[in-house]
């Protein structure tokens, strides 16, 4: 099995968000970054795949700033056997052009296998994955929470409204996993040391210029102060009354 | 003259209710360049509902039809979205950002080679440009973004865009279109229904949330018994902490990890307000909180808050809301 | 699922570590977060040690962190190996003292007083946690001068027979091995002293809990008879020498509770801001309250020199320039720091702080262990005291 992983380094989800001062983008001075939530699930997937065909490589490809090579070695740390950084300034807000970088970078690599997480936690964006499998014009499930593998053919469920959806594709494919499919690993100690040794190739890369552009980044709108209506079942009548004629919801 | 399409989403053979929200969406969209909207639901044979959707703003209403349609095929979806949005050169394409949307939509993006604004929460036309605002950072921050391509491909956060009625006489046609065999390469073998008559929480108008302050499994009959009591309207959701106990799916749980919600009405019981919690809620119309300890964080963003026990307050709740729909 | 801990640290100390350094913090406090802290309320006021927790820790390769790779360890720096501790210390000294006693107190005298036959056995076997240890040093009357220890091993044919009690043992009931400390010679000849691998299942080898403690309460601490257990002759530990090896052993475990201690006073200082902020009375958050803040910033500065202390101890240590005395000097501090760090949290939680839900309390319980054991801070300050005059206040 070969093994496809499009890994970003965010925000970490505590992260309090102060906007940089040309109103466009996050402050991030005194910002954590981690391996992005959804991408941890996606990474564990692939190690227990290849784990369990017992050859086969795993591969992460980020694309991102110089910094993001820490974000790569903390797959590496996880078990994962190589990585790609396609290193830019800058992440675009647009999805696509991030999608075109990784599909050139994953183009002729012969995966079986290309997992990216359902979306990243700091742009929402969630979109990068199917994008990929667009261009590469490989089949895509999206948000998986479960998955089964035989052969050439798969079998993933993701969860739509009201129901879960059973899908069945054939390999390669491009999956993009959710909260569910797996409880990824803690890096072991080892892995830390030995994620420093293994290969981590850096590609300088050049982004297509993109359609859209950032007017703003604001705060959201402030909710009005919270407010007690009151102690315990006594309270009750005044809530009701307040839903009823102030906020005009009942 | 903005010529905008929405792209709508049927289950077994009827309308989904977030269409008419796409509708709306797009209706604005279409107003603000002084425009039309055109609607197009794709379906194993015709949709129940697409008739109506005149009431909500569409000009003109296509259903798209094959046997493999019936269910949503990724592959077979975009080649039918793609050929009539490059048939009749749209400024703006709309969907909806729900499960189906969010596979759909970049499809079609990365086919047409244009950008996606996802999970728009509102949009407009500025000096001839579209722009939309999403939230990022976990509705930490909004971000406002302009679509320099056409068509501008946007989907729109469900329970955002509230259904308004604007009624038109629509032009309803069906076409018969073309698809690979089984719809694409990938294929919905089957949808494991949610229990009969279950809202999602990601669309449900009203939704009742739980958390530890619950204690155990059981006492979510609560929470079921007063979202009964909304008539139909009402979903129970759940914070991580009690789904990762496993005490309810996954498929409940609302915020960062889980689902963004933005109801009518969010009452939060026995849930303190972590911030990861509060990612998934925070755009909610409405939010009541019950919690017996008067200093969680949950009261910041409460519009409402009861201080007290969930065990004394909820079943006295859940009586007087019988009252009021009785 | 609790709260992620973001770390104290107001001096950009982050900076002065490597990258593997963070990564290995992150690592130990993502499972701390999620392992260690939903559970140690329970498990303490049970009075348990989570024995669940072992085959994790072992997987995470936290045992023995800094001994070499060749023995199936992860090879750390003591940088590194320091703030694992302080990670597990911040969830609870009961599990950081597990882990001391593993790493710094079984697999270090194996792996620095060891025959090269005992370092194959049983450091692969103590760093899988597949074998549990415990240290026997201290006895019913010997705690601050071990040197006058009375448990006895005769050499005979076969091996050696040991004799005596030892007492305050962590783990001891739990143990497969332990390692016990004994005269070969004569009372009075502390030079005598060696160190022993005694498996617990040996004969006339007893092991009992110790009852009633209301402090280190997530850890088993027992007391060890030991009434003519025959052991081979491999069972010596060949390079231990005198009262200084169970010394060096001391050393290297005080070490780890030197950074361990900045765990707890973490712990507590985060429990502290985030209710001070929270907490309204008067119409106010109590944080605006200029008491309040004063112990905030006195808490803060403490950890800060306290952090920084141990980053410097950390980097001779790894240069080979540590002495004794250093880590007499962190350990002293920073414990007491800790200590008045968890106190004043406490009081500033009001009602809650007495509550095994909140940290505060526990943490300060714990650290009066922590204040006793690896030396008392009484000794330490015996020890710099000689250090710095010459003179000793032993004897
Ligand atoms: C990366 C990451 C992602 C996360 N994603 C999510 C997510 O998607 N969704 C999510 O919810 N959390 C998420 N979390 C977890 C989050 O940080 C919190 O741990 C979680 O939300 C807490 O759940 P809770 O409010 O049910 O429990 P608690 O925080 O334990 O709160 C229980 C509340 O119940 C109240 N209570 C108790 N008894 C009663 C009673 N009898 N009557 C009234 N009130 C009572 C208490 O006062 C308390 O406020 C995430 C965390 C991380 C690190
Ligand atoms: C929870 C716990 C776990 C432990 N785990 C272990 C373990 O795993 N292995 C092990 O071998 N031991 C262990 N110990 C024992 C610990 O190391 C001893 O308790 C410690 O060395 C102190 O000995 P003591 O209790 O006999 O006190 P004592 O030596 O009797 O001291 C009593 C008091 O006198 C003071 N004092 C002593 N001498 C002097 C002096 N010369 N001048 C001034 N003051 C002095 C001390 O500072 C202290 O205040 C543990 C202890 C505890 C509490």
């Amino acid at each position: 099995m070969k093994i496809a992983v499009c890994i970003k380094r965010v925000a970490d989800s505590e992260t309090r968000v102060k906007i940089a001062a040309d109103g466009k983008a996050l402050d991030e001075a005194g910002v954590k970054f981690v391996l992005n939530p959804y991408d941890e699930f996606a990474v564990e997937e692939a190690l227990r795949r290849k784990e369990q065909a017992g050859s086969g490589e795993v591969v992460v490809v980020a694309l991102g700033p110089a910094a993001a090579q820490e974000t790569i070695r903390a797959a590496l740390a996880m078990g994962v056997d190589r990585g790609v950084l396609l290193q830019v300034d800058r992440i675009p807000a647009d999805g696509l052009v991030v999608a075109q970088a990784l599909a050139a970078e994953l183009k002729d690599g012969g995966y079986d296998l290309i997992l990216c997480g359902k979306m990243a936690i700091d742009d929402y964006n969630h979109q990068v994955g199917p994008m990929v499998a667009e261009l590469l014009g490989l089949p895509c499930v999206t948000s998986i929470a479960h998955l089964e593998l035989q052969g050439n053919t798969g079998v993933a469920e993701r969860e739509v409204e009201g129901g879960i959806e059973v899908c069945e594709f054939p390999l390669p494919a491009v999956l993009t996993t959710d909260k569910g499919l797996n409880e990824p690993r803690y890096p072991a100690l080892k892995g830390i040391m030995a994620a420093k040794k293994k290969p981590l190739d850096i590609k300088p890369t050049a982004l297509a210029v993109g359609g859209l552009e950032v007017l703003a980044m604001t705060p959201p709108p402030d909710r009005k102060d919270g407010r007690i209506v009151g102690e315990g079942v006594a309270a009750i009548p005044e809530l009701l009354r307040l839903l009823r004629e102030e906020a005009k919801v009942l | 003259m903005t010529a905008v399409l929405a792209v709508l989403e049927q289950r077994d053979g009827a309308l989904r209710k977030v269409s008419h929200e796409v509708v709306t969406g797009a209706r604005r969209l279409a107003d603000a360049g002084s425009g039309t909207v055109e609607a197009l639901v794709l379906g194993g044979g015709t949709v129940s509902g697409a008739d109506q959707l005149g009431r909500f703003g569409a000009d003109r209403v296509t259903t798209a039809t094959h046997a493999a349609l019936g269910r949503y095929t990724p592959e077979g979806y975009t080649r039918v979205v793609v050929e009539r949005v490059r048939a009749r050169q749209y400024d703006a394409v709309v969907f909806p950002a729900s499960a189906t949307g969010r596979d759909l939509a970049p499809r079609v993006a990365a086919r047409l080679g244009v950008p996606l604004a996802a999970d728009v929460t509102d949009l407009g036309i500025e000096g001839g440009a579209i722009w939309a605002t999403r939230p990022v950072y976990a509705g930490k921050a909004l971000l406002k973004v302009k679509l320099l391509a056409r068509p501008a491909l946007l989907s729109l956060r469900p329970n955002v865009f509230t259904p308004v009625e604007r009624p038109r006489a629509a032009a309803a046609e069906t076409a018969k279109v073309d698809v690979p065999e089984r719809g694409g390469r990938v294929v919905v073998r089957e949808i494991k229904a949610a229990a009969a008559g279950a809202l999602d929480v990601a669309e449900a108008p009203i939704v009742v949330s739980g958390g530890r302050g619950l204690k155990e499994p059981a006492n979510f009959r609560l929470l079921e018994e007063l979202a009964r009591a909304f008539g139909g309207k009402a979903a129970v959701g759940a914070s991580r902490a009690v789904v990762d106990a496993g005490w309810r799916p996954h498929a409940d749980q609302v915020g960062q990890t889980g689902k963004t919600v933005s109801p009518t009405l969010y009452v939060a019981v026995g849930i303190s307000g972590a911030i990861q919690h509060l990612a998934g809620m925070r755009t909610s119309k409405v939010i009541v909180a019950i919690n017996r300890d008067k200093d969680a964080p949950i009261f910041k963003v409460a519009d409402y808050g009861i201080v007290g026990d969930l065990f004394e307050i909820v079943p006295r709740l859940t009586e007087e809301i019988r009252k009021l729909h009785a | 699922m609790a709260l992620r801990f973001q770390g104290v640290d107001f001096y950009d100390a982050d900076g002065l570590l490597t990258e593997e350094e963070r990564a290995v913090r992150d690592t130990v406090r993502a499972w701390v977060d999620d392992n260690v802290i939903p559970v140690i309320g329970e498990h303490y006021v049970a009075g348990k040690f989570p024995t669940h927790l072992v085959p994790q820790m072992a997987e995470l390769g936290l045992f023995g962190a800094n001994l070499p790779e060749e023995f199936g360890c992860a090879g750390l720096n003591n940088v590194a190996y320091g703030l694992i501790m302080q990670e597990l210390e911040r969830g609870d000294s009961g599990v950081r003292s597990f882990a001391s006693v593993q790493g710094a107190l079984v697999m270090y005298p194996i792996y620095e007083f060891g025959s090269d036959e005992q370092k194959r056995r049983w450091l692969p076997e103590l760093a899988s946690g597949r074998r549990i240890g415990c240290f026997g040093l201290t006895e019913p009357d010997y705690g601050s001068n071990p040197g006058g220890m009375i448990t006895v091993a005769k050499e005979t044919k076969e091996g050696w027979v040991l004799n005596g009690a030892k007492m305050w043992i962590t783990n001891g009931s739990t143990a497969d091995v332990a390692i016990v400390w004994a005269k070969t010679a004569r009372l009075d000849d502390p030079g005598s002293i060696r160190g022993f691998i005694v498996p617990t299942d040996a004969k006339g080898f007893a092991a009992k809990d110790q009852q009633g403690k209301l402090s280190l309460r997530a850890s088993d601490t027992s007391e060890l008879v030991l009434q003519d257990v025959c052991v081979p002759k491999e069972a010596l530990l060949p390079k231990s020498a005198g009262l200084k090896s169970p010394l060096m052993c001391l050393t290297a475990a005080r070490y780890g509770i030197a950074w361990g201690a900045v765990g707890s006073a973490m712990a507590c200082y985060d429990e502290a801001v985030r209710y001070a902020k929270a907490r309204v009375v008067f119409d106010r958050p109590i944080g605006g309250f200029q008491l309040q803040q004063a112990r905030l910033v006195e808490m803060l500065t403490e950890i800060t020199k306290a952090q920084l202390l141990c980053l410097q101890l950390g980097r001779l240590k790894d240069q080979g320039k540590m002495s004794p005395q250093q880590v007499s000097l962190a350990k002293r501090n920073n414990v007491s720091m800790a200590t008045d760090v968890a106190r004043e949290s406490r009081r500033l939680l009001g009602a809650s702080g007495i509550l095994a839900e909140y940290q505060a309390m526990r943490h300060l319980a714990n650290l009066e262990s922590v204040y006793t054991y690896e030396g008392t801070h009484d000794i330490h300050t015996l020890i710099l005291g000689q250090e710095i005059t010459g003179l000793s206040a032993f004897n």
